[in-house]
């Protein structure tokens, strides 16, 4: 595997593998996680792996620049795909309605499809995580069927509720709690995202591969989730 | 127990250490005392890990009153702070009585002042840490990323381990100008050279929108013509620069990543002292190769902790 290897700080350094966004990516962006994490051993302070890259801060007081770039080479070396992928696979419930998805009939009537097809399409693929950020537990998914991928709204909203499941371009991600956000919203999930009591915090991890399942209003309060309107949070 | 107890909060005051680490994958942002110098310098004072929880003071405007006693010490900005209506000194400690009461004012010299307690601040961690991240609704005195409010308790166990001033020699000077060493990325060929010149060439001015997730400059605008970006991780200090050419500096509450362009990433020594720039002030920047800019950095940490033994 060849790879970049390029500064991104006085202690970082983003090894680019790959030039473009693609499923394929997710496998050896994990194998090379877990090459580094065992190279840089204790020297490692974050790993943060995103679409086509590995963003890794190592600790000054252990190595320098050039070490640093010799082990990024050293873990490099004959890497292999992670065989399954690495990850999870997870079923997380949704409720697709417009009283909690905002965006779902505007987004069918902008690509010109029922509503149904929008929701069959959505449900109707696993999805891998790419990378975890822009919140604590928001996972970067995709990719999302072509014929439903939409721009992100051109004013985000000042506040989406937690669970909002959206779709940007050919991504999907739950909003993990409230926050500002520009995704097109088409429904909601009772899945807790992100807890300081899970194990290791958050539900998703990168190259975990998630599906999902359609459900009524019933369902999804007897899940535990909070089917207030947006507007009545706002 | 003794502690501070609020009683007027201020703008922007939080408890903070040294920031959350081994956790940048699941999205959690790093947090963490912004001038981790003064931070440093504060505990020093009394003894503290370095990076023990403080209470970090945005421009002034807290008030709190003393519930037992001890030596607390006082590092960073000069915010007006006075115990009692006796004005205090920076860069050294100073004892409290119960009853007592310290309230910061505004803004003499400098912007972040950090006050630390025997010990460090009482408070819970999540990942190690209790670096409190208002966006994230993470950590602080109630696990949920408030600042500092009314009431609240800045509780500590024990007597200060050492009370000791910081040597004078090796105050930071928060007068000289904010020259910003900026390691140079891989983008950074991606902008003009036209572009490149006025990056290291202009004075830059801190802008009003700037908060602890990162800091607006403006000035003559940067073009990025490179290719265009996934996002990717993004390291502390990140100089990105958006659409609109002004760059912004992202800080310890930063998004975890993120797609703009980016020239560069300023060093730790230079986020601490732009840490201190108040809106309005001018900074400039200054370009440096990485292995350069970590033998430097090596060499100060040295000169400034020389006297720590």
């Amino acid at each position: 595997m060849k790879a970049r290897i390029e500064v991104a700080a006085i202690d970082c350094l983003t090894l680019r593998l790959f030039e473009v966004i693609d499923e394929a990516n997710v496998p050896w962006l994990l194998a090379a996680a877990e090459r580094l994490r065992g190279v840089f051993a204790g020297a490692l302070v974050e790993l943060v792996p995103s679409y086509t890259t590995l963003m890794l801060q190592y600790d000054l007081a252990q190595l320098d620049d050039a070490q640093a770039r010799a082990l990024c080479e050293q873990a490099l070396v004959g890497l292999e795909p992670a065989a399954t992928g690495g990850g999870r696979e997870l079923a997380l419930p949704v409720w697709y309605h417009p009283s909690v998805g905002p965006d779902l009939e505007a987004l069918a009537g902008q690509r010109g499809l029922p509503v149904d097809e929008v929701i069959a399409l959505h449900s109707g693929r696993a999805y891998s995580v790419f990378a975890l950020g822009f919140a604590p537990g928001f996972g970067f998914m995709g990719l999302v069927d072509p014929r439903l991928a939409s721009p992100r709204l051109a004013t985000p909203r000042q506040r989406v509720a937690a669970g909002s499941v959206g779709i940007a371009e050919r991504q999907t991600a739950i909003y993990p709690a409230v926050s500002p956000g520009g995704w097109n919203l088409i429904g909601r999930s009772p899945a807790r995202l992100f807890d300081p009591a899970l194990e290791g915090f958050s539900l998703l991890h990168p190259g975990d591969r998630v599906r999902f399942v359609p459900v009524q209003r019933d369902e999804f309060l007897r899940l535990g989730g909070d089917d207030t309107p947006m507007e009545a949070q706002a | 127990m003794s502690a501070l107890i609020v009683e007027k909060a201020g703008p922007q005051a939080s408890v903070q250490d040294g920031g959350r680490f081994g956790v940048r994958h699941l999205g959690l942002t790093q947090g963490g005392a912004l001038d981790w110098l003064a931070q440093h310098w504060a505990n020093w004072m009394l003894g503290n890990r370095l990076d023990a929880a403080v209470v970090e003071v945005t421009l002034g405007g807290l008030h709190v009153r003393c519930e037992g006693e001890g030596w607390l010490a006082l590092a960073g900005a000069d915010l007006g702070a006075t115990l009692d209506d006796q004005l205090l000194e920076v860069w050294r400690p100073f004892k409290v009585r119960a009853g007592q009461r310290l309230c910061f004012a505004s803004p003499r010299l400098g912007a972040r002042a950090y006050l630390a307690v025997p010990g460090g601040v009482c408070a819970p961690l999540l990942a190690g840490s209790c670096a409190t991240v208002a966006r994230e609704g993470v950590g602080g005195l109630d696990s949920r990323g408030s600042g500092l409010q009314v009431d609240d308790r800045l509780a500590w166990q024990g007597e200060a381990g050492a009370v000791r001033a910081v040597p004078p020699a090796l105050i930071p000077d928060l007068r000289a100008p904010a020259r910003l060493e900026l390691i140079l990325g891989a983008q950074a060929g991606g902008f003009s050279g036209q572009s490149l010149f006025d990056a290291f060439n202009q004075a830059w001015t801190v802008d009003t929108r700037s908060d602890r997730m990162g800091l607006r400059l403006t000035g003559t605008a940067l073009r990025y013509e490179g290719p265009g970006l996934v996002s990717e991780g993004i390291p502390l200090g990140a100089v990105q620069v958006p659409p609109d050419g002004q760059p912004i500096i992202l800080l310890n509450d930063r998004q975890t990543i993120g797609g703009y362009p980016r020239l560069g990433a300023l060093s730790p020594l230079a986020v601490a002292r732009l840490a201190q720039c108040l809106p309005g002030e001018t900074v400039s920047l200054w370009p440096q190769v990485a292995y350069a800019a970590q033998q430097r950095h090596h060499r100060q940490l040295r000169e400034l902790s020389g006297e720590r033994g």
